[in-house]
């Protein structure tokens, strides 16, 4: 045992003595990264001195650390791709890299890795850029603590922030996205973790992933992007006290959830979103604990929605709780509370005595005929929202809250 | 005039009426700040009452003040005043002393509330502008109808209907025509039929703060333009001083008009 | 002081008045008579700019009243009903009167003759009619104006007031003063207009003295005069 443990040491001691230390400065011998790569070996840390490097194309093919002193800036000048990293164990640290080259038939990135594993990147600020960074067909690596700020104005001319292809076993943390296509964008990833990060101002979607599954999204913000987040063709995903705010718009949502099955929706808070929540072909999902606050629609339900539960959730003045577009419901809602229920708790055991219909006539009507919205809280749409409420025809009737909370729910 | 207003807003000023409203909105005010303590349901609540009872009170305040005055108006009459200036300061008198029932009914709870320190102030600074527009549009309503009709019943009846009319009859029909014609570009239409009844204006200047995230859902451009910026803002403003003005003027010449 | 042209009223259907010619000269009492419903208060009203007649003209001391209102602050009127805001209490009243035409004293010795000192705080809704008419009348007496119009004046007043009244009618006219009264009082009538018009059916059926009124109709008293009028226009 004892042994071993020398052993070890020997190794790490004898390791980090031949782990050299390349410094990079406009007066230094070596002047360029490019130049720093080539004589760096395996292992060696680059440390980079503040200024600007006019360089693209930095391959980084050997496990090496690159730190930058002082955010020193990388101008891509627009060329082209400006790091891409092809070995495992590469850590890029403290970089200010900008302007990255524009290509409708490439999409070049300030930073993508490749089939590579264990990789850090972190503390990076990206400006100017079409991709940020770009992660594909690599497994566990880190992805911490960047600033990408993008300034894209059409779709089809601009990249993501983050993106990750067939990439597994990442985790995506504190990082800052804005103004860029999609913010966060995962396609066949699978157990990645996703946490505090802020996603804002982004021309389509703050969030966006799909065929990903067994995913952990926690914390984060998504605020005012395009169309706010889109979830698809997931499994198993687990969302956890994430903020969705402010996606106004005719296409706009906190959330679009399309084909996800066996989720778990839980301590979110969906904020003066045109809809919360838009739900398509989805089930098996657990919503609970979320706040639903001032939106549009709460939840819009699109059809084949099976066996999904709204449990302990909060509705606060949205304009519309739950919306449905069919008369067929198989989802269950238990013990939400509701700010437009206007029932009595005789008993006082907090839960109202009349089970309450979060689903409006009016909604209907609007789904049918969108102009009708200015009528929204007219003495006249309530009459017949009452009306429809005293015996149900156009919606479903055992879609009920039997046990309405009479206080905000708590957790 | 303004010696008219004068005495119009102190003589309602000690009606017990005037004490009624004023207590009404109190206790309203309380109700909904302290049984219940969550001040945006408060604002939607108010805005519900605001839309509904505004209306129908200046109605029938405006209606019940010029038959109960007239004999008033008839000592006002032989007095060297200009006619209109003693029908205008009577109008004045009565929205004036509505509005204030309103403004101190509702703003005292909201400010012991803590209003001031709160967001939600513009919330409740549009609701009173909006309550004091409705007075002032109503009562003037009224006093055209009442104007119009010596007969006290058929004045109230009159009084009555419109309020009925407005409120609910109106989004009924429009409500209606939206279905029937679905298959037409309706965001004209729809922002016209809002602009012709001021209550479903008010109701729109209200939407504009509380519901403005589901209106932005809709696709149409003239909606998004008139929803999206101060557009629909100033536009519904001048709307509803046009409300005002039309009826007032209708005052001023109905009653230069008028035997008595 | 006032001159009427051919003047006509329609209140719907109903043609009150149906071409009047009448002129009031200066200084006086002129009583407009005529039975129910036969344009007297019409009449007034036209004067004060209360009603708008449908055809005719009216000048009121050489100024033709559609053009502008200024010349009502030379007519003090007393309505018929005298029915106040029930909350104002009765010093209020005259303060506001006081206010919205013009300052005065006379109140006070009005106020006096009419001996309402204890009602002077007490809100109009409380009094009682003739209360109410005394009030009626100090707040029409105590402008100075040429000219008075009373409409049925004598309208709940106790005897003593009565007298009063008639004192204070009698000495406006000593100053010069026209007036224009409308009264179902005959014995009132008789006792203080110099001159009388008789409307009937919406047109001057007589004016004149009381005297030329009994030698036209042949009656030896004013009662039985305007009696006789009225059933032969109706036999």
């Amino acid at each position: 045992m004892n042994k071993f443990i020398v052993f070890l040491l020997v190794i790490l001691l004898t390791h980090t003595s031949y782990a050299q230390n390349i410094e990079v400065c406009k007066t230094c011998p070596t002047s360029t990264i490019k130049e720093a790569i080539t004589k760096a070996k395996d292992f060696d840390t680059i440390t980079i001195k503040k200024g600007t490097y006019k360089e693209y194309n930095i391959i980084i093919n050997k496990p090496i650390t690159i730190v930058g002193e002082n955010y020193p800036v990388i101008d891509g000048e627009l060329k082209g791709e400006i790091i891409t990293i092809t070995s495992d164990n590469v850590t890029v640290d403290g970089l200010f890299i900008i302007n990255v080259g524009t290509s409708y038939t490439e999409d070049y990135a300030a930073i993508r890795v490749r089939k590579s594993k264990n990789f850090v990147i972190q503390n990076l600020v990206l400006e100017k850029l079409f991709f940020g960074i770009y992660i594909e067909k690599s497994n566990y690596g880190k992805v911490y603590h960047n600033k990408i700020i993008g300034d894209a104005v059409e779709e089809y001319n601009s990249g993501n922030g983050i993106q990750l292809w067939y990439s597994n076993y990442i985790e995506i943390e504190h990082n800052y996205v804005e103004h860029v296509r999609d913010g966060i964008y995962l396609e066949f990833s699978d157990n990645c973790l996703i946490k505090n990060n802020v996603s804002a101002e982004n021309l389509r979607y703050g969030l966006h992933f799909m065929f990903s599954n067994d995913d952990i999204y926690q914390d984060n913000t998504f605020e005012n992007n395009g169309a706010g987040v889109a979830v698809m063709f997931s499994k198993k995903i687990k969302m956890l006290n994430n903020t969705f705010k402010e996606n106004w718009g005719t296409a706009s949502y906190g959330m679009l959830l399309k084909e996800i099955n066996d989720a778990e929706i839980i301590g979110n808070t969906f904020q003066e979103n045109t809809i919360g929540i838009n739900i398509e072909g989805s089930n098996r999902i657990t919503y609970k604990n979320n706040n639903f606050i001032n939106n549009g629609w709460a939840v819009k339900v699109r059809g084949a929605c099976y066996t999904n539960s709204f449990l302990e959730n909060n509705f606060l003045y949205n304009s519309f709780d739950i919306s449905y577009n069919s008369k067929v419901n198989d989802n269950v809602f238990d013990r939400n509370y509701w700010s437009n229920y206007t029932g009595y708790d005789l008993n006082k055991d907090g839960i109202g005595d009349v089970p309450y219909r979060p689903v409006k006539l009016f909604s209907y009507i609007v789904n049918r005929t969108p102009e009708t919205i200015i009528l929204l809280r007219s003495l006249f749409i309530d009459i017949i929202d009452f009306s429809e409420k005293v015996s149900p025809v156009f919606t479903p009737d055992n879609l009920l809250d039997n046990n309405p909370l009479t206080k905000k729910a708590t957790w | 005039m303004l010696k008219i207003l004068k005495y119009s807003f102190y003589d309602l000023m000690r009606s017990r009426w005037s004490y009624v409203y004023f207590a009404f909105y109190l206790l309203l005010g309380i109700v909904l700040l302290f049984l219940n303590n969550d001040l945006s349901k408060a604002v939607i609540t108010l805005m519900n009452v605001i839309i509904v009872l505004v209306p129908l009170i200046g109605t029938i305040f405006g209606v019940m003040y010029y038959y109960n005055s007239k004999e008033f108006t008839e000592l006002l009459l032989a007095q060297p005043l200009k006619r209109s200036s003693i029908f205008l300061g009577q109008y004045l008198g009565v929205a004036l002393s509505l509005s204030m029932s309103l403004i101190l009914g509702l703003g005292i709870p909201f400010v012991f509330y803590g209003l001031f320190k709160s967001a939600a102030i513009w919330d409740f600074s549009l609701l009173l502008i909006t309550g004091i527009f409705l007075t002032l549009i109503f009562t003037a309503l009224a006093f055209n109808i009442a104007l119009s009709n010596e007969n006290k019943i058929k004045g109230f009846g009159y009084a009555i209907l419109l309020w009925l009319f407005l409120a609910i009859i109106y989004d009924g029909i429009f409500l209606m025509t939206l279905i029937m014609f679905e298959d037409y570009p309706l965001d004209k239409v729809s922002l016209i039929g809002t602009m012709l009844n001021p209550i479903d204006l008010s109701r729109t200047l209200i939407l504009l703060k509380l519901d403005i995230s589901a209106l932005l859902g809709y696709t149409g451009a003239v909606f998004k333009q008139f929803f999206g910026t101060s557009f629909g803002l100033i536009v519904s403003f001048s709307v509803l001083v046009i409300w005002v003005l039309l009826p007032v003027w209708r005052i001023s010449v109905k009653s230069k008009k008028k035997d008595f | 002081m006032v001159s009427i042209q051919n003047l006509h009223k329609k209140f719907g259907k109903n043609q009150v008045l149906k071409g009047v010619d009448l002129s009031i000269n200066d200084g006086g009492i002129f009583a407009v008579l005529g039975p129910n419903g036969s344009g007297k208060t019409t009449l007034i009203k036209s004067v004060l700019g209360m009603v708008i007649p449908n055809k005719g003209n009216i000048e009121v001391l050489g100024n033709n009243i559609k053009k502008n209102s200024d010349y009502r602050h030379k007519i003090d009127y007393l309505p018929q009903i005298a029915n106040f805001p029930s909350n104002l209490k009765v010093k209020e009243l005259i303060k506001m009167i006081k206010d919205l035409r013009k300052n005065t004293n006379e109140d006070e010795r009005l106020i006096k003759l009419f001996k309402l000192e204890p009602f002077l705080d007490k809100k109009l809704g409380n009094l009682s009619g003739g209360t109410k008419q005394k009030v009626n009348i100090v707040l029409t007496f105590m402008f100075d104006s040429p000219l008075i119009i009373l409409d049925e004046p004598t309208t709940g007043l106790d005897p003593i007031s009565l007298i009063r009244l008639k004192d204070l009618i009698q000495a406006e006219k000593t100053k010069g003063k026209t007036i224009l009264i409308t009264s179902h009082i005959m014995s009132f009538v008789e006792e203080v207009s110099d001159e009388i018009v008789f409307l009937l059916e919406g047109k001057i059926y007589f004016k004149g003295t009381i005297q030329d009124l009994k030698t036209k109709t042949k009656q030896p008293d004013f009662e039985h005069a305007i009696a006789s009028i009225l059933s032969n226009n109706h036999a």
